[in-house]
């Protein structure tokens, strides 16, 4: 049933801008930058949406997934590769027993303004050609007209059609306006059944800020201190260096700490992110920062 | 329950870059110059316990020879132009901000803060002192129009250990912009970046005597106090010591301004945006250890949100990091003196005898030096002591509320009136508060924001006169 939308959290701006100063302002030393960094890469979406996506080019990000940089020992894959559905075969292919998840993005991405039905036979469309995860887009319109049933219907019609594929709600932040807003569309998508809530779709400036994660990460421990139950948390766009990858980690280990820690709670809708993060990673290895053209661009 | 599990190796700033001598001598008449008696005390370092330097102590003929060096300056300075004075008083802004970094460490090291906030606030803020009072310099016939402002004479300025390089800077910046000369003493735990303004001032070149800085701790502020040629008094400390000064200077020729302690009231309404009200309960009371005088001590929840606050407050405390005041990572540095330590945890114990419910964060504490771990203090009442009192720590007490009447009367129920914070989403509600709260500083939404153009100062107990802003130039001008 619809959550009661009345009674939610209010936020402060500036309050939160002050907060998210603070997080930033953590000094990321040593082994702690090391781990951190790690658990970034192991974090990442790995994604490619593009009207120009080819097999080919899938293909090429699928290995980079499962080999980020083959001559550094001891570093993890990404999480998933994040493509659309009619690349989604293609990417299975490719990416065959490495554990790495495949994404696809649905639901008439990135605007969702499309009916319901072409929406369920597109995630239809993605869950059986083999997509473990989906990431459908809100209908912003209608949130902001105000029916919220009808965009807490269409979460829930949609959930059913994934099955075992788990499902990502893009709140696509940058056009909900305000915080407020923000909590508000977090706490439709959490009690209409996503496994995940994610900020954006990459395609619309402002994608993924401190600011509306950290009110998305404020819903999700609500609700945890609420029903015991654990919801994952996506920002993406716009997180391509390390430096801001380990800010968003100093925000989660603050706010909801350890259990979030992790691949299964966590994720960066990302693709330049990666190299940053090697980079970063061989220099502390070899005390140098290398050319960005020793690294593979997939 | 959302235990942090990334633990942040340590990131000290270094120390390499700043210089201290191992002996500071009194700076008199532009000059280092040695204690007539030969006296000197330890400042150390709180976190450790450990030396850090020698500082003369000034006695009462050290302090005779500051006034006759700024009786004589005065005759000087007064007549200059206020030009030329702005010119110094934007020297000396300039060069604090060349040298942020090395009075930032210095004052972590001496008082015991976070180097994040003497970094961020302090070093920045008395900078921008100066800069504004510099700007003032040559504008005081606008400032007051048609009054004709002159300066007073010799000014004593005695500042507390919680804000030692700050509460310089709002001292002395607004005394050299109207023309005054200057005897300031910083506080006996705190000397250091005192005496280091100091050689900044030498460096900038003011005329000799216009500021002098004397070390020492009572009874040298005593004999500033009760010195005969001393035409005003400014103080910032406790309401005994002001008591005490007040009653020194009566019936002298003396003006006086104070500002003393507080007990301010942080309100948190069930309308608020709550998740940051806890952020700004955080800052309120554990900002600088709690050594804040307008601190959000008392903290009164609206009862429909009482729980919710608490155990998002109690929550967010264990993400607090208590350590090493020179890790950048630090939100709690140390206890500024073992003085202090012990009357806050005398206030501790007199809380749990009267029946107060404790919770303090998990945290490790350190094993030297002076620590002491974030404190609430719930179930209480305005009838408990540490209620009442300053303890001048982070030591927190909450009360519930029911309506805006209720907490009105009680958060005015205090001999002090320093500041209060109204948290709400709800205009009105603000501006009905900030009528009826009797306190100097009232912050809606926010807590703990300073400005070189704010005024800043105190009602009842907390004091009087005003420093920063336009208020703050006059209680150092008299008028014909």
């Amino acid at each position: 049933m619809i959550p009661n939308l009345d009674n939610l959290p209010v936020y402060d701006t500036a309050g939160v801008n002050e907060r998210i100063a603070r997080f930033c302002s953590r000094s990321i030393k040593s082994n702690s930058k090391l781990e951190g960094l790690r658990l970034a890469l192991s974090m990442v979406d790995l994604t490619t949406l593009e009207g120009k996506d080819t097999t080919g080019k899938v293909q090429q990000i699928c290995y980079k997934a499962m080999h980020p940089h083959d001559t550094l020992k001891n570093i993890p894959t990404v999480a998933a590769v994040c493509v659309y559905p009619a690349q989604v075969a293609n990417a299975v292919k490719a990416l065959k027993d490495s554990g790495i998840q495949v994404a696809s993005v649905a639901t008439a991405f990135p605007s969702g303004q499309s009916s319901l039905e072409v929406k369920l036979l597109d995630t239809k469309f993605a869950v059986d050609q083999g997509a473990n995860e989906i990431d459908m887009v809100i209908s912003r319109g209608q949130f902001l007209a105000g029916n919220y049933q009808y965009v807490f219907d269409e979460i829930v019609a949609v959930k059913k059609v994934c099955g075992q594929a788990h499902l990502k709600v893009i709140l696509e932040t940058g056009e909900l306006d305000t915080l407020d807003n923000v909590r508000k569309a977090s706490e439709l998508a959490i009690y209409a059944g996503a496994d995940f809530i994610k900020t954006s779709t990459g395609k619309i400036q402002p994608a993924a800020t401190m600011q509306v994660t950290y009110v998305m990460l404020d819903a999700i421990k609500d609700y945890y201190i609420k029903t015991g139950k654990m919801i994952g948390m996506k920002p993406a766009g716009g997180i391509s260096t390390s430096k801001i990858a380990l800010q968003y980690l100093v925000m989660l280990n603050e706010v909801l700490g350890e259990k979030w820690m992790n691949k299964n709670y966590f994720r960066f809708g990302a693709s330049s992110l990666v190299n940053d993060i090697l980079m970063q990673l061989v220099k502390a290895e070899t005390g140098i920062y290398q050319s960005s053209n020793y690294f593979s661009k997939d | 329950m959302f235990k942090a599990s990334w633990a942040y190796d340590e990131a000290p700033e270094s120390t390499n870059h700043i210089q201290l001598k191992n002996k500071y001598d009194l700076y008199i008449d532009g000059k280092f110059t040695k204690p007539v008696k030969g006296q000197y005390f330890d400042t150390i370092d709180p976190s450790t316990n450990e030396k850090i330097a020698s500082v003369a102590e000034a006695t009462s003929e050290d302090i005779d020879k500051a006034v006759e060096a700024a009786k004589k300056a005065f005759v000087g300075w007064s007549k200059l132009s206020g030009k030329e004075r702005g010119k110094y008083i934007f020297r000396i802004a300039r060069l604090i901000q060349e040298r942020a970094r090395e009075f930032a460490v210095i004052e972590s090291l001496d008082g015991g803060k976070p180097i994040r906030e003497s970094r961020d606030l302090d070093i920045p803020l008395a900078a921008n002192h100066f800069f504004y009072y510099a700007g003032w310099a040559d504008k005081l016939t606008y400032a007051f129009p048609n009054r004709s402002p002159k300066p007073i004479g010799v000014v004593g300025q005695i500042i507390p250990w919680n804000f030692p390089l700050l509460m310089a800077a709002w001292k002395l910046a607004p005394a050299l912009a109207t023309g005054n000369t200057i005897v300031l003493k910083p506080a006996e735990t705190t000397p250091l970046t005192a005496l280091k303004l100091a050689e900044i001032i030498q460096e900038s070149g003011l005329p000799k005597g216009v500021v002098n800085i004397v070390t020492g701790a009572g009874e040298t502020g005593a004999a500033i106090v009760n010195h005969p040629n001393i035409d005003k008094i400014a103080f910032t400390g406790s309401t005994n010591v002001g008591k005490y000064i007040q009653k020194a200077i009566a019936g002298t020729h003396k003006k006086l301004t104070l500002e003393l302690g507080g007990k301010g009231a942080n309100i948190i309404f069930d309308d608020a945006a709550i998740d940051q009200a806890v952020e700004g309960i955080i800052n309120a009371i554990f900002f600088n250890q709690g050594h804040v005088c307008c601190a959000g001590s008392r903290l009164f929840v609206q009862e429909s949100v009482a729980k919710l606050v608490i155990d998002k407050l109690k929550n967010r405390m264990e993400t607090l990091i208590v350590g090493n005041p020179l890790d950048k990572n630090t939100d709690i540095g140390a206890i500024n003196s073992k003085k202090q330590l012990q009357t806050i945890e005398n206030y501790i114990k007199i809380g749990l005898n009267e029946g107060g419910e404790i919770y303090q964060a998990d945290c490790k504490l350190p094993i030297k030096g002076n620590w002491c771990a974030p404190t609430l203090f719930l179930n209480v009442s305005q009838s408990h002591r540490i209620v009442q009192e300053e303890i001048f720590g982070p030591v927190l007490a909450i009360q519930t509320f029911r309506t805006i009447d209720e907490v009105i009367e009680k958060a005015n129920n205090t001999p002090y009136g320093l500041s209060a914070g109204v948290w709400t989403q709800n205009g009105a509600k603000i501006f009905h508060l900030t009528q009826k709260l009797k306190a100097g500083v009232v912050w809606a939404n926010t807590f703990n924001k300073f400005d070189a153009t704010s005024p800043f100062g105190g009602t009842k107990e907390s004091g009087f006169g005003r420093e920063g802003g336009l208020h703050g130039l006059k209680p150092y001008v008299k008028f014909d």
